[in-house]
């Protein structure tokens, strides 16, 4: 990379954690909803009859070892190894496709039962704050697949890697968002 | 097919929204033919609305804030006129069309007047005082422009395709939930705020790294531009604030949508949630749109008292603090909630501190004119016009920061007089200094004084004859936002409010016969050296307009008056041994297309059209894998091009020293 391009990877790195605070912002407030609508459950059912520790905790799992794969999609891309890149990239991909699988069944299987987010307050806030979870891991899934096709297509140009290294900020970032809602939806709740 | 959308959308209920509808119509359809005539579609398109120029996507912003302040107007003399006469009647205007008018009266200056007002004035200045070329971030400064530009399109929609919210500007739940409200109305409120809101979002993000990467070499944090320093401060607040908007709205949106139970009164649901969500967002907004206005004046009372700002420090670390308080403080909008007596003293205190840096502001300005050279430039009078006012409004925050006081005046007209009597000195007459002050920079000819100072003169006459009324009329008990009322003491005071209303409308007047009469004579009022008004920040050593790259040599920086040194220097207008070759943002049509895709999501989801609404989503999603994609997204000026624009400036720069000297 040239001072140039340094600079603007530098300057783009810099906006994107600006980006990622102001979506932290947006995870806060809809915690701290959570946390004033959790028992505000209007003679629906609460968190003890309705999550399933082993689901949460299996989902977890997928999303933790994702970051991990992704971590070596990054560590290949300083290789410069391109084969091995699209291969985490593509286990990273595998995985993230799970973990909006299972909670889609576990989203699917609650409103089965009633337990839509349209019984109780306590549920909008519940399937708010996961639904948005998940829905920035699908916007992070749609990520991985654009930035796979630019590494097939483009190869591990500077913008490519620049790209690459912000969208592991993101996935890094759902990790932690998830950890939150692991220990403040799923612990207190299903125990 | 189309959702809920049919023909009784249109507005046949009432006269008066019918003939709304018709001027807007009929306006839209009035420019669009001129320009077609003048065939300058192409010249629109190509030089303006695809462009990445940040003075470009400035003057945009600034004159959609116009057309929008115009609208936002006439809602407040429909207000005051239906006001002036409602007295044991009807007056001419149904509830439910007086009730949408206060709604976007409120939306319209906030969102779509003072926000692209500043966001303009930023754009066009912010990266000249820093030195710098541009933005960080110009493909993402167009988007902001057209996700804002989409919200205001939605505004002006919901003149003509169904009506608007009937909620007031801040939507308050229950009542702006789907069992009390309906129609389309708060969905037009929620999607318009929401498409504009993550513009702003955007804007913030950009000016930030701008201002913390894209300083000139030798600026230090403490050599920044006051204006500079409100902009990031003010930034930060955009990012911080604006993601609560997103969420309260959104809840709102899902309850009404999808009958989900954030807000609503059975079911689990807490509206005082969505109060104080609201207001996490609501009261640092205030600061987002003041901040900027006391760095304005800072900049426009040091230059035309011909004096060093007095006390930069100290008016750095205050706009500091106000930023950082700003989120401790938004509890007072509803200390009646009925929080506990130790919360409301809490919020009550520290609203109370805030007017400790603000009241520092003042006597900053102050002691800056204290012994100064003054010259009563229209942007002087409307920065003395605000010192005087603002303080008077800030008093009354004073006295409604006392939760017991509150408890009073709450919902009254009298807070309706608080808030204008921040807003409109503390941001609008802000704002206008600076049109009148860095006009000349933008466009290369400076502004008619004599109408400057008219427009000045009824805007703060008719000011204080429309808004002290309703001070009074506080304290007599009446409510805000009536329809009619049965108590005739409080007629004369009502009517006086709209006699001030008019003032203001002359004022607007003098405002466009200002912009008419200096276009007519703009050869006159040339300013070809750049530097009009003896200016002491840096982007007053650029050309007027300035050329594409603002600078053609990266200035450096020596204190904190950049300019003004290099002047005393004689070191302003040397001219460089060599020019180089400069890269720019090549133009793209991308953020047009994804304003307007952002506009018909809005609009799809207003009236439920699904299939359309997820059509316009996925064409914002390949427009952003396109432009992702795009390798050449710079072009590059050659040296020599450079050189033939800085050398014609250079001419016309000594054809008006000469002019000076032989004068």
């Amino acid at each position: 990379m040239n001072a140039t391009m340094t600079g603007v990877h530098e300057e783009r790195a810099f906006g994107f954690w600006l980006y990622l605070m102001s979506d932290a912002i947006i995870f806060a407030l809809l915690f701290a909803t959570y946390l004033v609508m959790r028992n505000n459950l209007a003679g629906g059912p609460g968190g003890g009859e309705l999550f399933d520790l082993s689901n949460a905790f299996v989902e977890t799992m997928l999303l933790l070892v994702s970051s991990l794969t992704f971590g070596f999609a990054a560590l290949s891309a300083d290789a410069r190894r391109r084969g091995a890149v699209l291969m985490w990239l593509g286990v990273t991909f595998v995985l993230g496709v799970a973990f909006v699988m299972l909670e889609l069944r576990e989203f699917a299987g609650m409103i089965a039962e009633g337990a839509g987010p349209d019984r109780s307050g306590f549920l909008s806030a519940f399937f708010t704050l996961v639904g948005t979870h998940g829905l920035h891991v699908s916007g992070g899934l749609t990520f991985i697949a654009v930035m796979m096709g630019q590494i097939v297509f483009k190869g591990l140009t500077p913008p490519v890697t620049s790209r690459l290294f912000r969208l592991g900020l993101f996935w890094h970032f759902l990790d932690i968002v998830w950890i939150g809602i692991f220990s403040v939806v799923y612990l207190p709740g299903g125990l | 097919m189309l959702g809920r959308l049919t023909l009784d959308a249109l507005p046949f209920y009432s006269w008066v929204a019918m003939g709304g509808a018709l001027v807007t119509v009929l306006g839209g359809l009035a420019i669009a033919l001129v320009i077609t005539m003048m065939g300058k579609w192409r010249y629109i398109w190509s030089e303006w609305l695809t462009s990445l120029d940040h003075k470009r996507i400035g003057i945009m912003y600034v004159m959609l804030a116009l057309v929008m302040l115009l609208r936002g107007f006439i809602d407040a003399l429909m207000m005051r006129a239906q006001q002036a006469v409602a007295l044991n009647s009807d007056g001419y205007l149904p509830p439910d069309h007086f009730d949408q008018i206060f709604s976007s009266h409120g939306t319209i200056m906030i969102f779509f007047m003072a926000m692209p007002f500043l966001t303009g004035l930023i754009n066009i200045i912010m990266p000249q005082q820093i030195g710098s070329r541009d933005v960080a971030f110009p493909f993402l400064n167009s988007v902001s422009l057209w996700l804002t530009a989409a919200g205001a399109g939605l505004m002006l929609v919901s003149l003509v395709i169904g009506k608007f919210s009937t909620a007031g500007w801040t939507g308050y739940p229950p009542y702006s939930g789907a069992a009390y409200s309906p129609g389309v109305g708060v969905d037009y409120w929620i999607w318009s705020i929401q498409v504009s809101g993550i513009g702003t979002t955007l804007s913030g993000i950009n000016f930030i790294v701008t201002i913390l990467k894209r300083r000139a070499p030798g600026m230090t944090f403490m050599r920044m531009p006051m204006f500079t320093w409100t902009v990031l401060c003010s930034s930060v607040l955009m990012i911080f604030a604006f993601p609560a908007l997103t969420v309260v709205v959104s809840m709102l949106a899902l309850d009404r949508i999808f009958g989900m139970h954030f807000f609503t009164n059975a079911d689990g649901g807490n509206m005082m949630n969505y109060v104080n969500l609201i207001w996490i967002w609501g009261h640092p907004e205030v600061y987002i749109l003041i901040l900027p206005a006391f760095g304005i004046f800072s900049e426009v009372v040091a230059t035309f008292s011909a004096k060093r700002l007095f006390g930069y420090p100290s008016l750095v670390y205050a706009t500091a603090v106000i930023a950082l308080l700003s989120f401790t403080v938004w509890l007072h909008h509803f200390f009646t909630m009925g929080a506990s007596a130790n919360v409301n003293a809490f919020f009550g205190v520290a609203t109370m501190v805030i007017a400790v840096p603000t009241g520092v502001k003042v006597f900053d300005w102050l002691m800056t004119m204290y012994r100064g050279r003054i010259t009563f430039h229209p942007s002087m009078k409307w920065t003395l016009g605000f010192m005087v006012t603002f303080v008077i409004g800030g008093m009354t925050g004073v006295l409604l920061a006392l939760p017991p006081a509150d408890y009073l005046m709450h919902n009254s007209t009298f807070l309706v007089a608080h808030f204008h009597n921040m807003l409109i000195p503390g941001a609008l007459f802000g704002y206008f200094a600076a049109y009148m002050y860095w006009f000349p920079k933008a466009f290369g000819f400076t502004l008619d004084a004599r109408w400057g100072t008219r427009a000045f003169w009824f805007w703060v006459v008719g000011f204080y004859i429309a808004f002290m009324p309703l001070y009074a009329l506080g304290f007599m008990g009446m409510s805000r936002r009536m329809e009619h009322y049965n108590i005739a003491e409080w007629q004369p005071f009502l009517v006086t409010a709209a006699v001030g209303a008019v003032l203001v409308l002359i004022g607007i007047v003098c405002l466009g016969m200002q912009l008419y009469v200096s276009i007519r004579d703009r050869d006159a009022n040339r300013d070809t050296t750049g530097d009009p008004w003896n200016g002491r920040t840096l982007e007053w050593l650029a050309a007027s307009p300035p050329p594409p790259y603002n600078f053609a040599v990266v200035p450096e920086v020596r204190s904190l008056d950049a300019f003004h040194e290099m002047k005393q220097r004689g070191e302003a207008y040397r001219r460089p041994e060599r020019y180089e070759d400069i890269e720019m943002p090549k133009n793209s049509g991308i953020g047009v297309v994804i304003g307007v895709a952002a506009g018909v999501f809005g609009f799809a989801m207003v009236w439920q059209i699904g299939w359309a609404a997820i059509g316009a989503g996925l064409v914002i999603l390949a427009a952003l894998v396109v432009r992702s994609s795009q390798e050449e997204t710079e072009t590059v000026m050659p040296a020599a091009e450079v050189k033939r624009i800085e050398d014609a400036r250079f001419a016309a720069l000594s054809a008006s020293r000469r002019e000076e000297v032989a004068a």
